[in-house]
């Protein structure tokens, strides 16, 4: 019942002009960056981040979740056409959309692409509006030493699944563990790492480091010169889009596979939207009658993917709005911003916040709507953004992050900082260190810290704190993660995976 | 983009110790225990010292590794050096000229130079794009963009 009353009061708010004008500017914008390849959901959404500290909350969170979601519905179309992943999300789209659209079958390519993610979508909205609440309510009982040890627990997770070095990956972490420490120790007011400028006593922005390593080492990363691709062409007419009655029965099983798999992977820290679809591409192939048609074309390759990388949203935005932990580069951007605008992610956030939990449940529904009909129809004008030249685009996103650091702090050394971030978000691509564990180290340092010295304070310096149920649990978990590449076998896959991942 | 191999190894991860060494050597510095709990020195000495042991585990394991270091193509490296040169050097100019002058001078360095497009298309690409910069976000939206002490 308080689900159904949250639901009405969340389409209530969805439903103003003004957050359906934010929800169709978040998704339209979110597909058009997952159509371009080179540019993601966590480089547009820091870019943007500070232009809607003017906006009303909701309808920015509105519109920053639409370009997170959307994104993964327009990174199939590069995918398929292309045969070059919009988004990481879409590589294993490639595999069997590509193929479908070299034999004359990209229409229904895409056209399945767009009804699975519509599917799983919806599917992942359902499950994040039935699981959060009982969720926060779970939770509430968690207090400084079972915050830690989840803290440590996501980030172990994003360790593991970041790179192909598990080394690279726990420096990179621990870099940002270190930048999140810059600043005033809010305990004892000692600065630290400050290099004697009183700019750094208030921190290192997020925002900066975040455009800094995404925006702007994306940039930079596309300056080495690489070989345009050519583009398939795009059926023309609705008819030419829609998959056949035989297509959909094929793909009844990829629809449940790719919505459950999808969402539950979504949950753990760490995994992520490609993780979850190569995994349910792998049941998929595991399962069907037909398992030889697989990278020749099956459209159920195709349909388990894009559904279980949309359904991945929802899962993801679970501990993000109820622990207030986020599992990616982009929730941690989104947590960012929730914090920047007042908000407490975290238990009580549902109960404090029902205008934004259900405002939001209630775009994703509208979102999705809107994004299967942006998909079918229109999916051609979207294919002809992939013309615009690169040299157009790279200023555009130089001074879309100049504006949005300018707006954070109004600040010359700000940009200062911007142009040192871009620089190590190049050398780390370069150097193959990952930057999600980097960005969830900056996002969850200061509150790890905060909770490890709270839980400490509780018992006078005793370590046994940890030891309680939950956190033990939750410790051991992580020293597990943590050990998997000492374990021959277990390594193996996870490198076989990431490998995959990066082809 | 190519990702640098075994070269790149060994030299970030001794960038990395040096940074978890100067890390610890701050840490030392600040209380590591205070009379109500861990102090402020506390959580880096950890981190701290955690970073100094792994980026030498990574530089001695790239150190021993027998395969050959991958060859770094300099070309490519310096094309992204030169841009973010160039990105540095409009930020920097901005505090004379500000954003408008300053973004069009770096749109006209991204499109002519890196990407060398004729010059005629690369000014109207740096005037259009500055002035679409200035109506939407200036004019538009409000927002204050970087001011030079000259414009």
């Amino acid at each position: 019942m308080d689900i159904l009353a949250g639901l009405m009061q969340g389409f209530q708010v969805a439903t103003t002009p003004t957050a359906l004008g934010m929800c169709m500017l978040g998704v339209v914008l979110g597909t058009v960056i997952g159509v371009l390849p080179g540019l993601g959901p966590p480089a547009t959404i820091a870019m943007l981040l500070p232009l809607t500290m003017k906006l009303e909350p909701t309808g920015a969170m509105i519109m920053l979740a639409g370009i997170y979601y959307g994104a993964k519905y327009g990174g199939s179309t590069t995918s398929i056409l292309l045969n070059v992943p919009g988004e990481s999300s879409s590589v294993v789209t490639c595999i069997d959309g590509y193929q479908m659209a070299r034999k004359g079958r990209a229409g229904p390519a895409l056209g399945m692409a767009a009804i699975a993610s519509f599917i799983a979508g919806t599917f992942g909205v359902v499950a994040l509006m039935l699981i959060a609440p009982m969720l926060a309510r779970v939770s509430l009982a968690f207090s400084s030493p079972e915050y830690f040890a989840l803290m440590v627990m996501g980030l172990a997770m994003v360790v593991l699944l970041a790179g192909n070095s598990l080394v690279k990956a726990l420096l990179a972490m621990l870099v940002g563990l270190w930048v999140s420490g810059i600043g005033t120790d809010l305990f004892t007011a000692t600065s630290r790492f400050t290099f004697g400028t009183v700019q750094l006593l208030g921190g290192v922005d997020f925002v900066v480091v975040a455009i800094g390593l995404f925006a702007l080492g994306e940039v930079l990363g596309n300056m080495e010169p690489a070989d345009p691709p050519k583009m398939l062409p795009v059926p023309k007419g609705l008819r030419n889009l829609l998959p056949t009655w035989q297509d959909m029965k094929r793909c009844r099983f990829a629809f449940v596979n790719g919505s459950v798999i999808g969402f539950l992977i979504g949950v753990l820290p760490g995994a992520g939207a490609t993780i979850a679809s190569f995994i349910s591409y792998g049941i998929e192939k595991a399962v069907s009658r037909h398992p030889e048609e697989f990278g020749h074309g099956a459209i159920e390759g195709v349909a388990a993917p894009e559904g279980s990388n949309n359904a991945e949203t929802g899962g993801a935005l679970v501990p993000l709005l109820t622990l207030g932990i986020p599992g990616s580069s982009t929730t941690a951007i989104l947590l960012a911003a929730l914090i920047l605008w007042g908000f407490k992610p975290g238990p009580l956030f549902i109960q404090d916040s029902p205008q934004l939990f259900w405002g939001l449940v209630a775009s994703m529904y509208i979102g999705n709507v809107v994004l299967l009909i942006l998909n079918l129809p229109l999916v051609a004008v979207f294919a002809q953004l992939l013309r615009v030249p690169a040299h157009i685009l790279n200023p555009l996103i130089l001074g879309v992050s100049v504006v949005g650091v300018y707006a954070s702090g109004s600040s010359m050394f700000q940009l200062g900082l911007l142009a040192l971030f871009g620089l190590v978000g190049y050398l780390m691509r370069k150097l193959d260190y990952p930057c999600a564990p980097m960005v969830l180290g900056l996002v969850l340092g200061d509150p790890m810290e905060r909770a490890l010295r709270q839980s400490l304070m509780m018992s006078q310096g005793s370590l046994a704190i940890l030891l309680r149920p939950i956190p033990l649990t939750l410790l051991v978990v992580a020293a597990a993660l943590l050990a998997v590449p000492l374990f021959r076998k277990s390594n193996a896959l996870r490198v076989q995976m990431l490998d995959r991942e990066e082809a | 983009m190519r990702p640098l191999a075994r070269g790149g190894d060994f030299w970030s991860g001794l960038a990395l110790a040096a940074l978890g060494a100067y890390i610890v050597a701050q840490a030392r510095g600040w209380d590591y225990t205070t009379p109500d709990g861990p102090g402020p020195g506390f959580f880096p000495m950890w981190y701290g010292s955690l970073m100094v042991a792994l980026a030498l585990a990574l530089v001695v394991r790239s150190a021993l590794a027998r395969t050959e270091h991958a060859k770094v193509r300099w070309h490519e490296v310096g094309r992204a050096v030169a841009c973010w040169g160039a990105f540095a050097g409009a930020i920097a100019l901005m505090n004379v000229v500000g954003f408008t002058v300053g973004f069009a001078l770096l749109t006209w360095f991204l499109v002519a130079v890196m990407a060398r497009r004729p010059q005629r298309e690369a000014i109207v690409v740096a005037v259009a794009g500055a002035a679409l910069f200035y109506g939407v976000f200036a004019w538009l939206l409000e927002l204050s963009l970087p001011k030079g002490f000259l414009f």
